[in-house]
């Protein structure tokens, strides 16, 4: 008997927000309190409903481009970086084009640009690992935190709107940002997020190349004895998967903050891993734990304000849930070798 | 650029090239531990993150710097506990644990800071300072080297001390073999998880040591997410260093000047971003990498659980 | 003669099999004790509870009298018990010296000068010369061996397990081993040889036991051994092998007996069929490869190679062997010299482009490169051929045509495997070995490398191999198959090359005289 599909994330679920509550018992906290109070908040009421589904659209996006390197066992830890540097590009650019062109093709350019920047700053890592091997988790975090700064060094020094005390690129108008859907507060990048997310799922699962990554993935040997192109290949994972993260920063700079600040970082390049590994690379799954998470995250924060419990307890859940993922992961297979299939 | 070259700008860079590197010296050995005997630590930030919490509340309470760094390198291992149980004994996925040590730390020490100061930032006395004798009187090099709390002066020994016990002792082959090939340590009769193990409470002690010192001498407050990527470049130091504990130290050194730089900027009056100083070290990393680099010499069996009469 | 060590009743389990089951057995001090069985028997079971790998979930071991339970491999090595793995188990970025000293008590300084002693003392017993500093990654396997015996001899044992050590070697380094193993059998050491070959476990065998399915299905004792013409052995161990009654012949068993018998009566593959009043399939001209660290480049090899011809590549391991086949699979780039198939050069291009025109290659790195184990069997089969119709149409995957294909070959080839979509990492070595035969050798085929087609297999999947390379010789695909088992070539190929140093010594008919000189080629002297 083993665990199957929905049963082997809810077990998980259920033990999480369980460890999760005692932890609040603990504390004095009111545990149902907290829980009903994140929910309502963030998924009953419709401006929260709202806020949660916005939230999701970078999310994806990364979660899309992680995918994409894992599943090809290429660790691109370098999210922050290729997400912040495409933000500052698009913020830069959008500005610059509106008054030129039309907005709809102002909002492509900058999410193209977005992408490229993303792209561009993982090529050195992509180069790296292709040609000499080197070691991509080291590569990806130091470009990371070098974009991170280059990002503050570009507002501070070359972007600065004048206009304004405290460092930040010009802003681009509420109007000119990404159009709304139907009438709510949700930006249509939600709309590309959940696209992009499920292309990546079909890429991965039906098509030759997807093929070619995954056997990259699994075996890298296997795929040069195969005859692949291994470096193009990996050169290509790395590409696309920066890309999409880059499309993020710039879906959540031309939908949601219009400019970037200096020092803004959101970090949630190393957020979405751990979504990533809970849904077990699966495309699908990735958007129910995103919803999971952008959840806990909108309720969470206000939570602060209102229970008395930091928004940073949600993260503590985030921990557990990987951690009782992991561990149902392994009673399970341990029991289905016991069970001799 | 004369105006650099003055001593108080000279001291307060070494001085503070000393204190931001340490927390990346003992979190960079520790780690490179780890990594030789075949772990990979993704955790590391977090047991950092835990042993400066650990640190300060001990410290804080007692007054002691000697406990606050005895309760950071426990609370450091107590979350490596987790790595032995889950990826040694267990051998679930490393990075994801990893990941979650380090998410659930940041969490959890948040959550308990702001259930014990709410919002306050209690701050703890200047820590003791050992003036090295004879030494403390050279110009320049004498406050900005050889008067450091004495924390300092072990960690440098235990550099040291680190590259005697790879290079010239059992433990040192067995972390060696447990890293490459575990198979032929179990059939050399020593344990791989036992080794492994020790290997891995090390790094949370001296991680977490690493918390400790940046909680308590470096910032002499708590707050939450300090760490703010030291345990990254830790992890980036260890794999750079290649299993050689000096390596460690210079690397350290590199990224704490650079961190010191900022402030030492300050102190000659010279207004550049402290982005840009902060971005050198990783510009000097990877330009390094891209000339000399070839192949990283990481541990073969690095990231893999080993279980008996498995591949 | 005295005995060293005994099992009593050892049984273990692993879920849903009983990997050994009431085993008892006696080692002798002076005598090299066979096991022989097939994959599964329990052979590799009974050396992990020697070895303190795996405890026995009943029964004893019994040492000096002792009934005990070898609780780890410390206490094995403790007991006097040394163990020479089947997967090598040494650190290869370490010296010799360092890896012999693995396993000391860990905050006592290296003993050096002590370990250099005990060095040279085993090098002298075993006859070794071997640089106690040099790193382990630079020795050849058959000297990585030689390690592993010193490591297994370090602590003093008494009784010395050998599983499947001449399955690297070669015919020098098997005579190497079998001289070794005589000299600790003369020094009163009790030695376990578990092997596939018969004709080793006749050579250096003073006892054979056999197991199957986990019980001791019987054995010669060293009276019958020496008495029994070689025949009358092999009938006895097949027998016992798969369990069939006295007198009852091979032939009219079913099952893996039967078709096993059949195997080892059928000729392989006839001579003279090969016409080579027509131009080669393949031909090689000073072909010469880049070298890379630890391995034996290509120098200036040339041969031809005709349609239905199999051309048997022999040679120690590691002359260039693995450069040989991958640069004609076109896994490895050619530097300098030309390739021609069926007359037109195909010098440049990578495996695609050989495979489009009917280059297949079977590696020995089955598990490593060949397939991915993590991937399905139906994927594994089609690996090579991703992208290409008619299981892609630009770039789309029909799932339904690659899992139906996989169901034609599993069932054609025998794989046995619970379904397309297990994993191909579950499989056992021989159905791995189905799969990539399955894979390389279909009706496309014109030129087949096979490395080491038969490493590693037990004695019925070595035939199944065997019996592939022959059926697919008679439809006319020319074979090149490398292998460093010399009576394997002697028996399948038409002619027979020798590798050394990166250059093809010679290449010599298969005919009476071949053995000698393909034996005097190896060490390097000029044929004739």
């Amino acid at each position: 008997m083993s665990l199957r599909g929905p049963l082997r994330v809810f077990v998980p679920v259920v033990l999480a927000l369980t460890v999760g509550g005692l932890i609040l018992l603990v504390l004095g906290k009111d545990p149902i309190g907290y829980y009903s109070y994140v929910m309502e908040r963030s998924l009953l009421r419709w401006g929260g409903a709202q806020e949660t589904l916005t939230r999701m659209a970078p999310l994806l996006l990364i979660a899309a481009g992680l995918i994409v390197a894992f599943r090809s066992g290429i660790w691109n830890l370098g999210g922050d970086g290729q997400f912040l540097l495409a933000a500052v590009a698009s913020a830069a650019l959008a500005p610059a084009l509106i008054g030129g062109v039309p907005r709809g093709v102002t909002l492509v350019l900058c999410m193209l640009a977005g992408s490229l920047v993303g792209l561009v700053w993982s090529l050195l890592p992509a180069v790296l690992k292709s040609r000499y091997g080197i070691n991509e988790i080291i590569t990806t975090l130091m470009m990371s935190f070098l974009g991170t700064s280059f990002a503050n060094v570009l507002i501070k020094l070359v972007l600065r709107d004048p206009g304004t005390t405290v460092p930040q690129t010009r802003s681009l108008a509420v109007d000119d940002r990404l159009p709304r859907l139907f009438g709510t507060t949700i930006h249509s990048g939600l709309l590309l997020a959940m696209l992009a997310v499920v292309g990546v799922h079909l890429m991965m699962t039906r098509t030759a190349f997807g093929l070619r990554l995954q056997v990259l993935g699994a075996n890298r040997a296997a795929a040069v004895h195969a005859g692949y192109r291994v470096e193009r290949l990996t050169i290509a994972a790395f590409a696309l998967s920066a890309a999409l993260i880059g499309l993020a920063g710039a879906v959540e700079v031309l939908g949601v903050w219009g400019s970037v600040r200096a020092d803004w970082n959101p970090a949630l390049g190393l957020l979405v891993v751990p979504l990533v590994f809970l849904a077990r690379f699966n495309g699908y799954a990735v958007i129910g734990f995103t919803l999971f998470f952008s959840a806990l995250m909108v309720g969470g924060e206000s939570a602060a304000r209102r229970v008395g419990v930091p928004q940073h307890f949600v993260l503590v859940l985030v921990a557990l849930l990987l951690l009782f993922l992991g561990l149902v992961e392994y009673l399970d297979q341990g029991r289905r070798k016991a069970a001799g299939t | 650029m004369g105006g650099l070259l003055t001593e108080p700008f000279l001291v307060s860079l070494l001085y503070g090239a000393v204190t931001a590197g340490m927390p990346l010296l003992l979190a960079g050995l520790g780690e490179q531990m780890s990594e030789k005997a075949g772990v990979l630590n993704i955790g590391l930030e977090g047991m950092m993150l835990v042993g400066a919490y650990t640190g300060f509340v001990a410290a804080y309470h007692s007054g002691s710097f000697w406990l606050g760094y005895l309760a950071g390198g426990l609370g450091g291992m107590l979350t490596a506990l987790i790595v032995l149980l889950l990826c040694i004994r267990r051998g679930l996925n490393q990075i994801v644990i990893g990941i979650a040590i380090t998410v659930g730390a940041e969490g959890l020490t948040s959550l308990l800071h702001y259930v014990q100061f709410s919002r306050s930032y209690p701050r703890l006395a200047a820590a003791p300072v050992l003036a090295l004798p004879l030494l403390r009187d050279v110009p320049v090099l004498g406050r900005g080297l050889f008067s450091h709390n004495l924390l300092v002066y072990l960690a440098v020994a235990l550099v040291f001390a680190l590259s005697w016990m790879y290079r010239s002792t059992y433990l040192g082959l067995s972390l060696e073999a447990a890293g490459n090939q575990p198979a032929a340590l179990d059939a050399a009769g020593v344990d791989v998880v036992h080794t492994r193990s020790l290997a891995v409470l090390c790094t949370g002690f001296l991680a977490g040591l690493g918390g400790a010192y940046l909680a308590n001498v470096g910032a002499g407050i708590f707050v939450p997410f300090m760490t703010g990527g030291a345990g990254v470049i830790g992890i980036v130091l260890a794999m750079l260093a290649r299993g050689r504990p000096l390596m460690v130290m210079v690397g350290a050194a590199l990224f704490g000047a650079s961190l010191a730089m900022t402030t030492a900027l300050q102190v000659a009056g010279i207004d550049i971003p402290t982005d840009v100083v902060q971005m050198l070290p990783f510009a000097v990393v990877m330009a390094v990498l891209v000339v000399f680099g070839r192949h990283s010499m990481l541990p073969s069996a690095l990231g893999t659980p080993y279980t008996r009469g498995e591949r | 003669m005295s005995i060293v060590a005994a099992l009593s009743g050892i049984t273990k389990r692993y879920p849903g099999v009983v990997a050994l089951d009431a085993v008892s057995l006696e080692f002798h001090a002076g005598e090299v004790h066979v096991l022989l069985g097939e994959n599964g028997a329990g052979k590799s079971t009974l050396v992990s509870v020697l070895a303190g790998m795996q405890q026995p979930d009943e029964g004893t071991v019994i040492i000096g009298g002792n009934p005990l339970r070898i609780a780890s491999p410390r206490h094995s090595i403790q007991l006097g018990i040394g163990t020479v793995f089947q997967r090598p188990s040494l650190v290869l970025s370490l010296t010799v010296i360092e890896n012999l000293m693995l396993g000391g008590s860990w905050l006592r300084r290296l003993a050096r000068a002590a370990a250099l002693r005990r060095f040279r003392e085993l090098a002298t017993l075993l006859g070794t010369h071997l640089d106690p500093d040099a790193p382990l990654a630079g020795l050849s396997l058959g000297e990585q061996q030689q390690v592993e015996i010193m490591r297994a001899l370090w602590r003093d044992a008494k009784l010395l397990l050998l599983d499947e050590p001449t399955s690297m070697l070669t015919p020098q380094g098997v005579a190497d081993l079998g001289r070794m193993m005589r000299n600790l059998r003369d020094r009163g050491v009790a030695l376990i040889l578990i092997t596939h070959k018969l004709g080793e476990a006749y050579e250096f065998g003073d006892r054979i036991s056999v197991l199957r399915l986990g019980k001791v299905a019987g054995g010669i004792d060293p009276e019958a051994l020496v008495a029994m013409e070689e025949s009358g052995r092999t009938a006895t161990i097949i027998r016992l092998m798969f369990g069939l009654e006295a007198g009852e012949a091979a032939t009219t068993a079913g099952g893996h007996a039967a078709e096993l018998a059949i195997l080892l009566g059928r000729k392989i593959h006839g001579p003279a069929v090969v016409d080579r009043s027509q131009p080669p399939v393949l031909r090689v001209r000073e072909a010469s490869t880049r070298a890379e660290f630890a391995e034996t480049p290509l120098r200036k090899v040339s041969f031809e190679l005709w349609s239905s011809e199999v051309l048997g590549i022999a040679g120690v391991d590691g002359n260039g062997q693995k450069h040989l086949a991958e640069m004609i699979a076109g896994q490895r780039a050619v530097h300098g010299g030309a390739l021609e198939l069926g007359g037109i050069d195909i010098t440049q291009g990578g495996v695609p482009e050989r495979r489009g025109r009917g280059v297949r290659y079977v590696t020995d790195d089955r598990l490593g490169e060949g397939t991915v184990g993590a991937l399905p069997v139906a994927t594994n089969l089609v690996l090579k051929e991703v992208g290409a119709p008619p299981w892609w149409h630009h770039g789309i995957t029909d799932w339904a045509a690659i899992h139906a294909h996989a169901r034609v070959l599993i069932e054609r080839n025998d794989i046995r495997t619970p379904s397309a979509l297990t994993p191909a990492g579950k499989l056992s070595g021989g159905n791995v070995q189905k799969v990539l035969l399955a894979r390389e050798l279909d009706a496309e085929a014109r030129v087949a490398i096979l490395n080491k087609p038969t490493h590693g297999l037990d004695l019925h999947n070595q035939r199944l191999a065997l019996d592939r390379i022959g059926t697919a010789a008679a439809r006319g695909v020319a074979l090149l198959v490398i292998s460093t088992d010399l009576d394997e070539l002697i028996e399948i190929s038409d002619r027979i090359g020798v590798m050394f140093g990166g250059r093809l010594a010679g290449i010599v008919d298969n005919d009476a005289g071949a053995i000698d000189r393909v034996r005097r080629l190896m060490t390097g002297a000029g044929a004739t």
